[in-house]
This record gives structure tokens, C-alpha cells and sequence, in this order.
């Protein structure tokens, strides 16, 4: 009987194991294809460098990560990129938060509310980018055309070099905001109601609720939501690509590390550079994601 | 406090319809300019904000520029290629990896979670190096291609399996199922949420693809609409009504498709968007 039971044990335990890879199998053959195997081919191009005529590669060794740490627009381009998502992050996620709450109890109009918001996010990025580049037009944009109305000089939004980053997050937190604010409607209703019949009770204001009882409840997915905004932040290009010309006096300041990325691998060919350039960017992301993590203890919370 | 109750509603709405305008401004100023001429487009009386006369100048005008069947053939492609393949080996790897045990299994699941973690510019290059190496420059596969597998969807329906009952899976092997029988019959089907918030957002991400697209389709007629609008930036110059029609008919399908379900499309971004 023992021995019988082992051996339907063991039998299931083959079963499981033959069934278990074979249902893995083409989600691993593809990852390892297209994504565990490029990891290395990337790494290992970036010590490279496309040969004349794009025939062969020649090994340059570092030459290719010396170029980029004496490349003023590396720096500039990751610096840029630190500037829209300083701009983009925090404020997508405290309107979206602030949406979210507002949101999330009965009342008339919530869901054509909700849907209003997140319509950005069905809308192609290119499509977004054009129509807001023409907002923006310094001669003919409705942005100016309003300001003018007002009595306010027109602004350049999108060509001066100082300020062109914050008008470009404005398309990205415009873009956004309506997807944090789905995570984070996700997130409230999780809280139980009870708490703020409580503070109900209690006499506790609304804004005293929000900050007592909403924020740190909801810290975990306010932690999910930035980690995430953050890396995508760190890898803007879309925007850049369609809002900025090479030729606009704010270009190499708003041009993102990404967009360099593009523009060395694909425009100029030049791949062995282009691959140093995201080996930064991962760099970045894991360094910026491992202080995240680190700092949540502060801030998150579990329970 | 009937009354400050009341007034609180008023605040409260007009806060949201205030952000509701700016939501909405630009699509309504994409849709005015694109029914209007160049020369209204460009007039600074802010008191002339609608076209003198509803015309389908530009939009015709860009569909003689444009294929637009061809563009959205080629993106419905990308989209539900994508979605095709994601759903698929997702459903199979997820619910290995979720309620099956065998060696090896928590070193591949970590292999899917390490691909989640990485940006994904760091395999653009060598994929498009395969793609081209096959000859499959400016095809649909090109297009489909990066998005054959998953990791994300992989995780996303381990999850969903990983919330089903235990019991189930066991009734259904008392009954003399086997694996791939309980797979097919008894759980699968049971993920059907998951797989629907999978496919919405593999959809979704599948239609907002600039790079990719751009960087191995070249050809007129093997694009998709992002990468249509991106070549035609250039091209039309400060034409603003012709660019704002084109942008229109890029964005038109998938907000009238959002409208129809919208619900589906808010709960699936919320239930993978959360676990991203």
C-alpha cells in the first residue's frame, strides 16, 4: 500500500515535471530568444564597434564607454531625462492620488468622470505629441492664442532651452495621469470603510482622513505606482521624438537618454555606442530602483 | 450641514470639470482644427475657435497622402498578433508556474521576473538584428515579433492560477484527468479575467509601440498608424489641419473601442497595470 502510494507520488511527480516544462517551454525558448540572450548580445556589443560599410565588428574594448564618459550629450541627455522625470513623476502621481480620492465614493457623473481621465491613455503617443506640439505652436498654438487674450505676452513652450523640459512633462502627466489614477482607485478600495466612519466620529476633517488614514494605507501601491512611473519616466522618448526637431534651439537640452539611444543604433548605425548608452541606462534605473527600495521602509506602509 | 453638504458637491464637481477641460481640450482642438483650412487654422482671433464651415478638406486630402486601410490593417496586425501570441504562452507558462511543481521551475520564474526589471531598450538591438538576419524586415511578423512571449503576462496569470482553489484541480484529477486535461478543461477557463485584462493591455501597449515599429518597418505600406504619424510630422509641414485629421483618424478607433468597454479596459489596466 506504502509502496503504492509512493509510486503514484513519484509517477505524478514525473507527470508534473514533464507537463511543467512543456508548458514553459515556448514562454522560455522565446525569452531566452528575445530577451535573456540579447541581455549578453548587448553587453558584449557595446565593447565593439560596427566595421566600414557596416561589415563586421572590430573590438574597441572600452573605447565605446570612454567616448561616452567624456560625451557631453550623454550627460546632458541623462540629466534631461532626470528633469522630465522630476517634473513628470511626482506630479502625475499626487493629481492622480488626489483624483482617486475623489473619486472613489458615489456620486453622479463618477464613471464619465473616470472614463474623461484615462482617455489620453487610448490615444497613440505620436497623435498626442502632434496635437499637443500645436498647443504649444509659439505663432498660431492655443495655449498663446489664450495668454495673448488675457493680456499675457506669448511664451516660446517648446523652444527655450531653460524651460521646454517642464512643458514636456506636462504632456507626459497629461498622458499619464488617468493610469496612476486607475491604480490608485484600485488601491482605495481596498481600504475598509470603517476606518472613516471612525474618524467620522472623531471629528477628523476630510484632509486630516486624507493624510492620516488614505496615504498611509494606500503607501504600498503609492511605492508600486512611483517605482514603475520612474523607470518608465527614465526611458521618455516618444514625446522627444515627435515634439522635438533637430534643429530647436532647446534640442540638446531636452533630448533624453533614450532618444540618444535611438538616434546612435538606428539613425547613425552606430551600435557598439548605442549599446553603452542603454548599459547607462540600466545602470541608472537599477541604482535609482535600489534606492527606492531601500527608502520605502520610511515611508511605506505594511501591514 | 445639509447646506455645506451641498456646497461641498458643488466644489467637488467643479474641481473635476475643470480637469476634465483640460483632459479634453486638446482631442476637441484636434478635431475643430481639422475641419478647418490652413488659413482659419492660423487666424489669432481667439473669439474664432470653430471652422467657418464643417469641411472634409483635410481629411480627404490626407487620405489621398495616407493609406489609411493599409495603416490600420497593419496596426489591427500588430495588435492582435501580439495579443494572440502573449495570451497563449502566457496561459500555459502561468499555470505551470503557478500550481505545477518540477525541477527548475523557480530558476525559469526567476528568468521571467529579471526580464520584467530590465528597460526594454536593452534588447531592441539584438532583436533587430534577428528579425533582419531572417529577412523579415518590413513584414507583420517584424511588427508581432518582440511581443511572441510575455514575462509579463507569464506573471500575470501565475497569479490568477495561484488564487484558485486547490480543490478544483483535485476533483478534476479524481475524475481521471490528467494534467493537460485539468489545464484545458477545468482551470484555464477560469482565468478567463486575467486573460481579458492581458489582452487589453497587450493591445493597448501593442498600438502605443512607436520605436519598435519605426525602427524595422520602414516601408509605406508595412508601417503602423504611430509610425505613420511620426513620418508625416515632417512632411506636412505646419499643414495643421491635415495633421490634426490624420492624427484624428489615428486615435478615432481605439476611443470609440474604449467607449464600448470601457469598464473592461479600466479593470484590465487596473488588474495588470497593479501587478506590473
Amino acid at each position: 500500500m506504502a509502496k503504492q502510494a509512493k509510486l503514484k507520488g513519484t509517477n505524478r511527480a514525473r507527470s508534473e515535471f514533464i507537463w511543467g516544462w512543456l508548458f514553459i517551454l515556448p514562454t522560455m525558448l522565446g525569452l531566452f530568444a528575445l530577451n535573456i540572450i540579447p541581455i549578453f548580445q548587448t553587453i558584449y556589443q557595446s565593447f565593439f564597434k560596427a566595421g566600414a560599410f557596416g561589415r563586421g565588428n572590430v573590438f574597441v574594448g572600452l573605447d565605446n564607454y570612454k567616448r561616452m564618459f567624456a560625451d557631453e550629450s550623454v550627460w546632458q541627455a541623462l540629466f534631461n531625462t532626470f528633469k522630465y522625470a522630476v517634473v513628470e513623476v511626482p506630479f502625475s502621481i499626487a493629481i492622480a492620488l488626489v483624483l482617486a480620492v475623489l473619486l472613489n465614493r458615489h456620486m453622479r457623473g463618477r464613471s464619465l468622470y473616470r472614463t474623461i481621465y484615462f482617455l489620453p491613455m487610448v490615444a497613440a503617443p505620436a497623435a498626442v505629441a502632434m496635437v499637443w506640439r500645436w498647443l504649444y505652436n509659439s505663432e498660431f498654438g492655443l495655449l498663446n492664442h489664450l495668454l495673448n487674450t488675457l493680456g499675457f505676452d506669448s511664451v516660446n513652450w517648446i523652444s527655450n532651452p531653460n524651460t521646454t523640459f517642464v512643458w514636456i512633462a506636462v504632456v507626459g502627466i497629461w498622458s499619464v495621469i488617468g493610469y496612476n489614477m486607475v491604480l490608485f482607485l484600485a488601491g482605495l478600495q481596498e481600504i475598509p470603510q470603517d476606518y472613516y466612519e471612525a474618524a467620522m466620529i472623531d471629528g477628523a476633517s476630510a484632509v486630516k482622513q486624507f493624510f492620516n488614514i488614505t496615504v498611509p494605507l494606500i503607501s504600498p501601491m503609492m511605492f508600486f505606482v512611483s517605482v514603475t512611473r520612474i523607470i518608465a519616466a527614465m526611458q521618455v522618448f516618444d514625446v522627444i521624438y515627435m515634439m522635438m526637431d533637430r534643429n530647436n534651439p532647446a534640442f540638446f537640452k531636452t533630448q533624453s537618454l533614450v532618444y540618444l539611444f535611438y538616434r546612435y543604433s538606428f539613425v547613425e548605425s552606430d551600435r557598439g555606442y548605442g549599446s553603452a548608452i542603454v548599459m547607462l541606462l540600466l545602470l541608472v534605473i537599477m541604482i535609482i530602483t535600489v534606492i527606492q527600495i531601500r527608502m520605502q521602509k520610511k515611508w511605506v506602509n505594511y501591514n | 450641514m445639509e447646506n455645506r453638504k451641498y456646497i461641498n458637491s458643488i466644489l467637488l464637481h467643479l474641481v473635476l470639470i475643470m480637469g476634465s477641460i483640460v483632459m479634453l481640450v486638446p482631442f476637441l482642438w484636434m478635431v475643430l482644427t481639422a475641419f478647418k483650412t490652413i488659413s482659419e487654422s492660423t487666424q489669432m482671433n481667439p473669439f474664432v475657435m470653430f471652422p467657418s464651415e464643417w469641411r472634409f478638406d483635410a481629411f480627404e486630402s490626407v487620405m489621398t497622402k495616407m493609406s489609411f486601410g493599409r495603416l490600420y490593417w497593419n496596426t489591427l496586425v500588430l495588435m492582435l498578433g501580439r495579443v494572440f501570441f502573449a495570451v497563449i504562452t502566457a496561459t500555459l507558462a502561468g499555470y505551470a508556474f503557478g500550481r505545477l511543481e518540477f525541477r527548475g521551475r523557480n530558476l525559469m520564474f526567476s528568468l521571467v521576473i529579471f526580464q520584467m526589471m530590465v528597460p526594454v531598450q536593452i534588447f531592441i538591438i539584438p532583436q533587430y538584428l534577428i528579425v533582419s538576419g531572417l529577412g523579415m524586415l518590413n513584414t507583420s511578423f517584424a511588427l508581432i515579433f518582440p511581443g511572441l512571449v510575455s514575462a509579463f503576462g507569464t506573471f500575470l496569470l501565475r497569479q490568477s492560477y495561484m488564487s484558485l482553489p486547490k480543490e478544483l484541480e483535485e476533483a478534476a484529477r479524481l475524475d481521471g484527468c490528467n494534467i493537460g486535461q485539468t489545464f484545458l478543461y477545468v482551470m484555464a477557463p477560469l482565468t478567463r479575467s486575467a486573460m481579458v485584462a492581458l489582452g487589453i493591455f497587450t493591445a493597448l501597449f501593442a498600438f502605443k509601440d512607436l520605436m519598435w515599429p519605426l525602427v524595422v518597418n520602414t516601408e509605406q505600406s508595412t508601417i503602423p498608424l504611430s509610425a505613420a504619424l511620426a513620418k508625416i510630422q515632417g512632411q506636412f509641414a505646419a499643414n495643421y489641419p491635415e495633421l490634426m485629421a490624420a492624427s484624428l483618424l489615428a486615435v478615432i478607433p481605439m476611443i470609440i473601442i474604449y467607449l464600448f468597454f470601457q469598464k473592461q479596459f479600466i479593470q484590465g489596466i487596473a488588474t495588470s497595470g497593479g501587478k506590473l
